[in-house]
C-alpha cells in the first residue's frame, strides 16, 4: 500500500565512515531553530529588535515562575533548575551579549543569540569538571526558551534531539560537529565533504557510518524517512523495501562479526610474518578518545590533534588548561608514545577569534607553524604546556606545515626558551623530547635531506601531502575523485621520505589517512613506514593486514608498483596480490 | 587590576563555585553601582554574571580574590565576602 512518495531511492555518495545502519533521518538545516535566518535591521529599527528580544526573554521568565509556583510544595526541590534557568534568561553573558550584538552587528534577535550561545556554550562544554560541563545543556534550554518565542512555534535544535537518528545535513563545521550530542547520533549524510573532511574524521572516531558528499541528500530525504547508510559503499537508501531491509540487517550482521573477529587479536603487537614489529598507533582529537586508542589496542598515539582545545572557545586557552589535557592523555597512555601535534589551525578549522583577517585560500596562508611563528607568545604557551606534560610520560612533538629547515630553527629556539623559562621558574618539565615534523607540504620532501639533520622523526600527513601534490580540494565534490593516495607522484613523495630517514637515521612514521587504509599497509611497509598511526578503530584491521604481510615479498612487489604510471593500475596491483589481506577476515575464518 | 578594593578569600563550602552559590554572588554584585570582579589564577570574571563566574572553575578550597571599581560599593564587598566565608550559608 505504498503510494510513489515511498518508494525506495537509492543515493549514491562517498563512503566516510565504515558501518551499517537503519533509522530515522533528521534533517539540520532545513526546518528547525538550527536554520536561524540572518538578516541586517537597519538603524532605526535596532532598538525594536532589542525591544523583541526583551519580550522573548520576558515571556520566557513568565513561562518558567508560572512552572515553579504550580509545582506542588514537595516536589519544588526539583525546580531549583529552573530558579537557575531563571536567572540565566537574564545573565550578562547572554543577555546582554545578545542586546549587544543586535546593537553594534545590527543583526536580527535570533542571529545574534545564537551567536552569543555558540560562543558561551562550548566554554561550558570544555570543562573538564562534569557538574560545570552540564551547565552547557542549561544555556540550550535557556536560549531554545528565548528563540521559540522569537521564532513563534515548537521548534527543536540538534541539541535536543531526544531519539537516535541519522543525521543529513548539507555540510557539518567542526564548531557545528562539537554541539551535537554525538550519542545520539547514529550515523551521518551530508551533501558535502569528502573521505577526509571533519564530519568523516569524526564519523570514524566514533565508530558510526557516514555518506558523505551524497549532493542533494538534503532535498532527497526528508525530516522522519526511514534511511540506510552504508559507510562501506557509500550508499543512502531512502524508503527501503522490506527485502532491502532485511537484505541489509543481514549484511550489518556480519559486518559487525568481522568486527568482532578483528578485535580479539588487537591488543597483541602486530608482527609481519617475518617478525618486523610494526608499532599501530591512534590518532585523537579529544582527550577522551584516549580511551577509544587503548580499547582498539593502540601501540601509542601518533597523532594528537590540538586544535579542539582552541576552536571550541571565545579566546586563547591557558597554558594550565592545555597542560591539564596534555597531561592526562599522558598519564593514560603511561609508557606508550604521545605525539602531540602542534596547534595546526586555519586552514580547514577557522576560530573565529584568531580570523583578524580574510584569506582567499586558507590553505595555503597563514595556517599551522606560519601562524604560530607568527605568534610566538600563543605558540610558547602550547610549548611550555607540552613540555611539562613531557614530565609524566613518553611525548614526542609534532610540527604540522614545515616547508624549510628556518621553520625548524625557530621552533627549537622556541623550545629552548620555553624550557629555560620552565627551569628558572622551577616548574617540572622535561627538554628532552623527540622532536618530529609533519611531511605534508612538497617542499618538506624535497628538502628531507637537509630537515632530517634537525629533527628525530618524520610524520608524514598524507591527506594534506595529497592535497599540495595534486592540487586537490578535499572538500570539494567535483575534484573529490582526483584525491588519489596511490597515485605515482604520492607514492613517489613517500618513498622519497622514508628513503631520507632511512639514510640519515631517523625514524619516518605516518598519520594520515593512508595510514588506516588496510589495503595500503603493504605498500607502506614496503617503502619502510616505521609505525602508522590511525582513526582508532582502524587499528584492528591493519594489525591483522600487517600479520598478513612477509615483508621479504615485497622488494620484487614494490620494484614493479613503483613503475606503474597510474593510481588505476597501482590499486589494481595491489587488489590483486593483497586483496586478501583485508578480505582476509570473512566469517568463514570464524571456524575453527 | 584597576580595582580599588579587594579581598582575597577561600571557597570554603564543599560543592564550590556552582550554579547557585555563583546565583547568590551574582546577585548581590548586581547591587554595586560600578564593576565587580573575581580574579582567580590570572583570570577575571565579571562577578555579576553568575555565568562569567562558573566559567572560572572554582571547587571547594580554590582562593579568590574579588575587587571592586568603586569605593562606594565596599559595603557590596564586604557582604560579598561574608557570603564567600559562610560558605554561602550552605
Amino acid at each position: 500500500m505504498e503510494n510513489h512518495e515511498h518508494q525506495e531511492i537509492i543515493l549514491k555518495g562517498i563512503g566516510g565512515s565504515p558501518g551499517i545502519c537503519i533509522g530515522k533521518a533528521y534533517l539540520v538545516d532545513k526546518e528547525g531553530v538550527d536554520v536561524v535566518k540572518k538578516y541586517v535591521i537597519r538603524d532605526e529599527s535596532r532598538s525594536a529588535e532589542v525591544g523583541r528580544f526583551k519580550t522573548a526573554v520576558k515571556k520566557a521568565r513568565t513561562a518558567l515562575r508560572r512552572i515553579i509556583d504550580t509545582t506542588p510544595e514537595e516536589l519544588r526541590h526539583h525546580t531549583q533548575i529552573l530558579e537557575t534557568h531563571m536567572l540565566l534568561l537574564k545573565d550578562k553573558m547572554l543577555y546582554d551579549r545578545t542586546i549587544d550584538v543586535i546593537e553594534t552587528e545590527r543583526v536580527n534577535a535570533e542571529w545574534a543569540l545564537k551567536k552569543v550561545v555558540s560562543l558561551v556554550k562550548p566554554i561550558f562544554e570544555n570543562m573538564s569538571d562534569d557538574y560545570l560541563k552540564q551547565r552547557a545543556e542549561d544555556i540550550t534550554h535557556v536560549s531554545d526558551r528565548i528563540m521559540e518565542n522569537l521564532v513563534g512555534a515548537d521548534q527543536v535544535d540538534i541539541g535536543r534531539i531526544d531519539k537516535r537518528v541519522i543525521l543529513v545535513a548539507r555540510d557539518l563545521s567542526p564548531a557545528e560537529t562539537s554541539q551535537i550530542q554525538l550519542e545520539r547520533i547514529k550515523g551521518f549524510v551530508t551533501n558535502r565533504g569528502g573521505r577526509a573532511s571533519h564530519t568523516s574524521i569524526i564519523a570514524r572516531t566514533l565508530q558510526i557510518p557516514a555518506v558523505l558528499g551524497v549532493g542533494n541528500a538534503t532535498l532527497k530525504i526528508k525530516n522522519d524517512d526511514i534511511i540506510i547508510v552504508d559507510g562501506e559503499t557509500g550508499i543512502v537508501v531512502v524508503n527501503p523495501t522490506e527485502q532491502t531491509l532485511l537484505e541489509t540487517e543481514e549484511r550489518r550482521e556480519q559486518y559487525e562479526i568481522q568486527k568482532a573477529l578483528m578485535a580479539r587479536k588487537s591488543h597483541l603487537p602486530a608482527r609481519t610474518k617475518d617478525g618486523l614489529r610494526i608499532s599501530v598507533m591512534g590518532n585523537i582529537e579529544l582527550p577522551e578518545e584516549v580511551v577509544s586508542v587503548l580499547d582498539h589496542g593502540g601501540d601509542g598515539i601518533g597523532l594528537y590533534r590540538t586544535e579542539f582545545q582552541y576552536l571550541s572557545r571565545p579566546d586563547f586557552p591557558t597554558e594550565e588548561m592545555l597542560f591539564d589535557n596534555y597531561k592526562g592523555v599522558v598519564e593514560v597512555m603511561g609508557d606508550r608514545p604521545v605525539t602531540i601535534r602542534t596547534l595546526d589551525i586555519n586552514g580547514d578549522k577557522a576560530v573565529n577569534y584568531i580570523r583578524d583577517s580574510y584569506e582567499l585560500n586558507p590553505a595555503l596562508g597563514l595556517r599551522a607553524i606560519r601562524y604560530c611563528l607568527q605568534k610566538p607568545d600563543i605558540f610558547k604557551t602550547q610549548l611550555r604546556a607540552i613540555l611539562r606534560a613531557a614530565a609524566f610520560g613518553e611525548v614526542r612533538i609534532l610540527v604540522p606545515m614545515i616547508s624549510g629547515i628556518e621553520e625548524v630553527d625557530m621552533t627549537i629556539n622556541l623550545l629552548d626558551e620555553a624550557a629555560q623559562c620552565l627551569e628558572q621558574q622551577g616548574v617540572a618539565y622535561k627538554r628532552d623530547v623527540p622532536l618530529g615534523i609533519m611531511i605534508e607540504v612538497p617542499s618538506a620532501v624535497v628538502t628531507a635531506d637537509i630537515l632530517a639533520e634537525k629533527v628525530d622523526f618524520f610524520s608524514i600527513g598524507t591527506n594534506d601531502l595529497i592535497q599540495y601534490t595534486l592540487a586537490i580540494d578535499r572538500g570539494n565534490r567535483h575534484v573529490a575523485h582526483l584525491h588519489q593516495p596511490l597515485h605515482p607522484a604520492i607514492l613517489r613523495m613517500i618513498k622519497r621520505t622514508c628513503d631520507v630517514g632511512r639514510e640519515k637515521g631517523i625514524k619516518t612514521y605516518m598519520c594520515g589517512e593512508m595510514a588506516g587504509e588496510p589495503l595500503f599497509s603493504p605498500i607502506l611497509l614496503g617503502m619502510g613506514v616505521d609505525e602508522l598511526s590511525m582513526n582508532p578503530q582502524a587499528i584492528p584491521m591493519v594489525k591483522n593486514a600487517i600479520r598478513s604481510i612477509d615483508t621479504a615479498d615485497l622488494h620484487d612487489f614494490m620494484d614493479v608498483l613503483m613503475r606503474k604510471t597510474t593510481a588505476d593500475e597501482v590499486q589494481v596491483m595491489l587488489e590483486r596480490h593483497f586483496g586478501g589481506v583485508v578480505s582476509q577476515i570473512e566469517p568463514e575464518q570464524q571456524e575453527p | 587590576m584597576k580595582t580599588v578594593q579587594s579581598r582575597t578569600l577561600r571557597i570554603v563550602n564543599d560543592l564550590g563555585l556552582h550554579a547557585r552559590s555563583a546565583a547568590k554572588l551574582a546577585k548581590l554584585a548586581g547591587e554595586a553601582s560600578g564593576g565587580v570582579w573575581i580574579m582567580k589564577n590570572g583570570n577575571t570574571a565579571d562577578a555579576t554574571s553568575m555565568l562569567d563566574i562558573l566559567t572560572l572553575a572554582c571547587p571547594a578550597g580554590t582562593e579568590i580574590t574579588v575587587g571592586i571599581d568603586d569605593e562606594a560599593d565596599l559595603n557590596t564587598l564586604e557582604r560579598i565576602a561574608a557570603l564567600v566565608r559562610s560558605g554561602f550559608g550552605e
